[in-house]
């Protein structure tokens, strides 16, 4: 019996796996949040592609959640052939696991991130508290909606865009962007796991003034929710966010699937690809796409994390690790 | 004269908070049960029928469907089997640590469905105690169906088991010993005496464990990895679905949850009714 208890298991194991290698070639894209729309459109619009140039048939399979959660799923062994995460540290994680090369920022042109995104404020129709600026989400009576810089990598864009913005004030130092910040918590009701949570926390439950999101999700939460019921305020100067893609080396390798995964991240590039992450609400690197949805995206100041923060394990470090300053505000708990 | 008086003033606040119980017991059973149940029907229909029938037709929600009953198909049996040989074991034997084993029969009851997930993380994940060695041979258990059943039959192990013991332990062992005595096999004896004796309250046991196996959500989530499609069961499909503004297609698929709880419920009610007296007959305890 001890014997056949094993034996059984790789049966199952066994049938399972053929199964799905039956299915000609099948890719999994870790993903964050709110990328399900976007991802829904680039999947189909790669698989037509693949099989236009090779003959094959492509299944993308498709895993959301918030961005460190799906770090961690992929570390524990979710079989991931790309990931396409919301912050580059999240990828650090799987390469200082041997999941990732060391070097993926470099494989890919503009660090690896396809399509950017600004963080962007969604009130309610009419701006009924009058916001325009950072400064006013901590007026008094102000509440404002974000997620946990925990769990969520939205969140973590959030607080630094508040943070360099108070930062980049006339006479703007450390200590003035910690006040700033820590104040800008005090407004906060109810920290969401995830981006998505924040934002339906935000439209479906009716809580809070405003709400810190994503250029994208605040776009999108418009249009599948209503345009007379939220309006968007871009404040003078944010962050630009960059989404970070990559094919996990070791489990494409594993699968045979290191082809259909370096084309399927380059497809995030090319005009196709730019022009669905266009029509999904991301601002597209290529320049010829960005004119043509220059509407979409108004102009604002925007400064990258690099150019204020050093890069993403500096941030991770500085502001989010245990015991870090995010916890020092005493606004987790 | 004087007695009597109180006695029928006495009654009058009885009766007053007979009605009051009742009506409190009502207003929770409203706000608590019926409500929720109304509104996710509401909301499914709030688009009309074609739109829930076509939220129910995807590809998507079809393997959801397929994916629970599988889990259920499987996890409920082995809890069929563990449950009366724990059961068994529990009220016919003596034994150094019974209690202990009482007492973890209980546990998946006392810890956090999260937690149960986590757990079989920690033992099958890449990172986890077997991960390397099962990596190492081919063999998928976290973000793979069989972590799903795996987590699902811990989540439900308790619900046969715990509905038999105290039934089999009111009706001893009397009969199932005259029928040895009268030279009976051991499966004879199973089958012919203590199988009909407590079908009523394995009946009960599986459709307690059934219903648990097919909405559990906390600790099939934790070891999903949610792969659309390919491990996410109904509950977890509901999430995804509310998670992208689709209300129509989250409360659509929660209806199917519902109706499969209130099916639960109609079998069992409609088997207390038709056989009431028979229950009552076997179960001496007042079970």
């Amino acid at each position: 019996m001890r014997k056949f208890i094993p034996f059984l298991i790789a049966v199952a194991g066994t049938v399972l796996a053929a199964t799905v290698m039956a299915k000609d070639v099948t890719l999994l894209n870790a993903s964050y949040d709110p990328t399900r729309e976007l991802y829904r459109d680039i999947n189909s619009a790669f698989a037509a592609q693949w099989k236009a140039q090779h003959g094959d048939s492509v299944t993308i399979q498709m895993s959301h959640g918030g961005s460190g959660k799906q770090a961690r799923s992929v570390v524990d062994g979710l079989p991931a052939d790309v990931v396409t995460l919301a912050l580059a540290y999240d990828i650090d994680a799987l390469a200082d696991r041997g999941l990732v090369a060391r070097d993926w920022q470099k494989r890919l042109p503009e660090n690896a991130s396809p399509y950017t995104s600004a963080i962007v404020f969604l009130v309610r129709k009419g701006n009924p508290k009058g916001i325009k600026d950072w400064a006013d989400l901590v007026r008094p009576g102000v509440q404002v909606v974000t997620p946990n810089p925990k769990s969520s990598g939205g969140a973590r864009w959030n607080f630094l865009a508040a943070w360099g913005y108070a930062l980049k004030q006339p006479g703007g130092n450390e200590a003035k962007a910690k006040a700033y910040v820590q104040e800008l918590y005090k407004h906060v009701p109810v920290l969401d796991t995830g981006a998505r949570g924040a934002t339906n926390t935000f439209a479906q439950r009716g809580i809070g003034d405003v709400l810190i999101a994503w250029e994208n999700e605040a776009l999108l939460a418009q249009r599948q929710l209503g345009k007379d019921k939220f309006e968007i305020v871009v404040p003078s100067v944010t962050i630009l966010a960059e989404p970070p893609v990559s094919v996990v080396d070791a489990n494409a390798e594993k699968h045979g699937t290191r082809a259909v995964a370096d084309a399927y991240v380059q497809f995030l590039y090319s005009p196709q690809g730019q022009e669905i992450a266009a029509k999904n609400y991301y601002r597209p690197r290529a320049q010829d796409v960005a004119a043509r949805y220059a509407s979409q995206f108004p102009a604002t100041h925007t400064f990258t994390i690099n150019e204020v923060f050093g890069d993403w394990r500096q941030a991770q470090a500085k502001f989010f690790a245990e015991g870090a300053i995010f916890d020092q505000l005493g606004a987790g708990n | 004269m004087s007695g009597r008086k109180r006695s029928r003033s006495a009654r009058w606040p009885r009766r007053l908070a007979h009605v009051a119980l009742i009506l409190l017991a009502l207003a929770f059973l409203v706000a608590f049960l019926l409500l929720p149940l109304a509104t996710v029907f509401a909301e499914a229909f709030r688009e009309g029928l074609t739109p829930y029938l076509e939220a129910i037709r995807q590809p998507e929600a079809r393997s959801a469907i397929r994916l629970t009953l599988l889990v259920a198909v499987i996890a409920v049996p082995l809890n069929v089997v563990f449950g009366i040989a724990a059961a068994w074991a529990m009220t016919r034997f003596e034994f150094r640590g019974k209690t202990l084993l009482g007492a973890f029969i209980d546990l998946p009851f006392s810890v956090s469905p999260v937690i149960s997930g986590l757990v079989y993380v920690l033992l099958f994940g890449a990172q986890g105690w077997f991960g390397p060695w099962m990596e190492a041979h081919g063999i998928k258990v976290i973000y793979a169906v069989p972590g799903l059943v795996l987590a699902t039959i811990f989540i439900t192990l308790p619900f046969v088991a715990r509905e038999l013991i105290p039934l089999m332990e009111a009706q001893g062992s009397e009969e199932e010993e005259a029928a040895r005595v009268l030279g009976a096999s051991g499966w004879q004896m199973f089958f012919r005496v203590t199988l009909p004796n407590i079908r009523w309250a394995l009946l009960y046991g599986v459709l307690l464990c059934n219903a648990r196996a097919m909405g559990e959500f906390g600790a099939v989530s934790v070891v999903s990895g949610h792969i659309r499609g390919l491990t996410t069961t109904m509950p977890l499909e509901v999430e995804m679905r509310y998670n992208e503004y689709d209300y129509v297609g989250a409360f659509a698929v929660a209806s199917l949850l519902a109706l499969l709880a209130l099916l639960t419920l109609a079998v069992k009610t409609l088997l207390e009714w038709r056989y009431g007296d028979e229950i009552a007959a076997h179960a001496p305890g007042g079970h």
